[in-house]
């Protein structure tokens, strides 16, 4: 390394001074104070609205944490996983069982997260060791091996379920906001967890495997280590939402819990929000929401409806909504790139 | 072989065989610190083979690499490159959906170790000497092919190697393109680079390296000053009687 010091010292001494690099775009000053009202609103909604409000919320907010997790590991690890319900599954069984220990379910929420890093390692070891479909599938029935696991479990009520514990002895609207804080809370870690991944060293490293495996592995980046770090991040991220569920529902059925319908909403929703930007899983999960207030009365059209967008999506905007807007405007939420000011578009 | 532990680079008696096409049998070669060395050989003769077993990207069936002193066989892709060992492609493999700039930043973190402002430095120094500073903030999947072979060697050289392997990086390109080419590695070697460059291009071979090896069927042919391995007589038998092209360019070579 020494050898490339010496004549560029000189050059670069001189490109040093002149060289600027931004790392935000145009739009991010406006668009980040309008982010913060959103959320300053957000968090007060508790004092202003009826609490059916608040407790629909609750399932946009976990819809877009999950869809925020699935974004990152198949968007930018290039692991296309349809196997993230084992932590859903996972982390809703810790707040369980960790809330029947006397644990505060609330805060049962992030052990939750911890403990299903601690099952991902493992099963990232086996997962690993498939690529592409087999991968995807590999991750579908280590999903199921964990329901079939957790069903056989009487303490924590076998294939029936079981109730949570904990949350008895505390008023229902007052209930009803901590859930909401909680998973408003998770929803806003997630995305801040993204974007603080992807902007850093790790996460241009990311964006590098995700385009061409091979030459990032030239480019000097631990492919592996790399998907492993997303592989974690996301099982965290998905417990963690499998245990605001549960704080949600009071309750878990193993069969709705391990359902592969959670790996088909994620899907969806990051299909048509625009894969591989921090902003389509929250654009996504938007107008997913949107459709399933609007259509829940039709019953199957509604599937066949959400069947046909995801299609059509996919067939003619590849970069999803959140593609097509960035095409047209130039905005970005979360500027992650690198820009260097003097050197044209 | 008698210094392969001062040597840059040894390859010791590799083989590799897919399925009963050979593309290297008992191959031995080294590469001195700072050295020029070119290859030539025919399509098929396992030239871009050699390159991934010395980057890491394809297992020998048999025998050592050694890089530095140290025995690299069982060292990941990775690991050597932050070793020392930087290559292109010969089909460039840019990560589209990002910038040129940050194309070579990624090498500048991930290859070469730097932080901050001096991976940035570094980073658009190098474009600055492959030409590529003006599309600095350009999507790398809009490159037309001649950047893209200068964008895969902007990243080698981002990655702040000790050898540098050239894939055909000539191929395709106009005269003056070649000749301002030529003069880019030249300068690198200049500054103490090891150099191994496969072309087919070959007058730009002989205008740069100091050596040149010509390969066929996985085995080393000829080894010697590049004047001389054009004029040797198996290596001119190899190339149908009419030696090898030292016209202008042309032969893209797949």
């Amino acid at each position: 390394m020494t050898d490339r010091m010496t004549l560029s010292g000189m050059l670069t001494s001189r490109a040093a001074a002149a060289l600027d690099v931004s790392r935000a775009a145009r739009s991010s000053k406006p668009s980040a104070a309008a982010m913060l009202a959103v959320v300053a609103l957000l968090a007060a909604l508790p004092f202003m609205v009826f609490s059916n409000v608040t407790d629909t919320l609750v399932n946009l907010f976990v819809l877009i944490a999950l869809a925020s997790m699935w974004n990152v590991l198949a968007g930018f690890g290039g692991l296309v996983s349809v196997g993230q319900q084992a932590y859903i599954g996972i982390g809703a069984y810790s707040v369980i069982a960790l809330a029947d220990q006397g644990v505060q379910p609330y805060l049962a929420v992030p052990l939750a997260a911890v403990t299903c890093v601690i099952f991902a390692v493992p099963t990232s070891w086996l997962a690993f060791r498939l690529r592409g479909d087999y991968f995807a599938v590999g991750t579908w029935v280590i999903a199921e091996v964990y329901r079939l696991l957790v069903v056989r479990i009487d303490a924590v009520g076998g294939g029936s379920g079981k109730g949570l514990a904990g949350l008895s002895g505390l008023d229902q609207t007052m209930r009803g906001a901590l859930t909401y804080w909680v998973a408003l809370a998770l929803a806003l870690a997630t995305i801040v967890a993204c974007y603080l991944l992807l902007r850093g060293r790790l996460g241009l490293s990311l964006m590098a495997v995700r385009d061409e495996e091979t030459a990032a592995s030239s480019a000097g980046i631990d492919v592996r280590w790399a998907k492993l770090v997303v592989y974690l991040v996301s099982a965290a991220g998905c417990g963690a939402a499998g245990g605001v569920i549960t704080v949600s529902s009071l309750s878990v059925n193993p069969d709705a819990i391990f359902s592969v319908q959670w790996s088909a909403y994620m899907i969806f929703i990051v299909v048509i929000g625009g894969i591989g930007h921090i902003e389509g899983p929250l654009l996504g999960a938007l107008i997913f929401f949107g459709l399933q207030q609007l259509l829940a009365d039709y019953g199957s059209w509604y599937l066949v409806l959400l069947g046909a967008i995801g299609i059509a999506t996919a067939l003619w905007l590849p970069g999803g909504l959140w593609g097509l807007v960035r095409d047209r405007t130039g905005l970005s939420l979360f500027p992650v790139g690198y820009f260097v000011r003097g050197r044209g578009a | 072989m008698e210094r392969h532990q001062d040597a840059l680079l040894h390859l010791d008696e590799i083989t590799k065989r897919f399925g009963r096409v050979t593309v290297a049998k008992d191959l031995t070669l080294t590469v001195r610190p700072g050295e020029a060395l070119g290859i030539v050989g025919p399509n098929g003769a396992g030239k871009s083979s050699l390159f991934a077993m010395i980057s890491g990207d394809l297992r020998p069936d048999g025998g050592a690499v050694w890089f530095g002193g140290r025995k690299v066989t069982d060292v990941p892709p990775h690991a050597r490159t932050r070793a020392g060992i930087g290559r292109t492609y010969q089909v460039p493999r840019p990560f589209e959906h990002l910038t040129v700039f940050e194309n070579v930043l990624v090498c500048a973190h991930q290859g070469a170790a730097l932080k901050g402002r001096q991976a940035w430095t570094h980073a658009m120094e190098t474009l600055e000497r492959t030409g590529l500073a003006d599309l600095a903030n350009i999507p790398a999947g809009r490159l037309a092919l001649l950047q893209r072979k200068r964008l895969e060697m902007a990243r080698a050289l981002g990655t702040g190697p000790r050898l540098l392997l050239l894939d055909e990086v000539a191929g395709g390109l106009t005269e003056p393109e070649v000749l301002e080419l030529v003069e880019v590695v030249k300068r690198l070697h200049a500054e103490g680079l090891g150099i191994v460059w496969i072309e087919h291009v070959v007058h730009a071979l002989v205008k740069t390296v100091g050596r040149m090896v010509c390969l066929a069927g996985g085995d080393v042919i000829a080894d010697d000053e590049p004047m001389r391995v054009l004029a040797d007589q198996k290596v001119r038998e190899l190339y149908l009687g009419g030696g090898p092209e030292t016209g202008l360019t042309d032969e893209e070579g797949t």
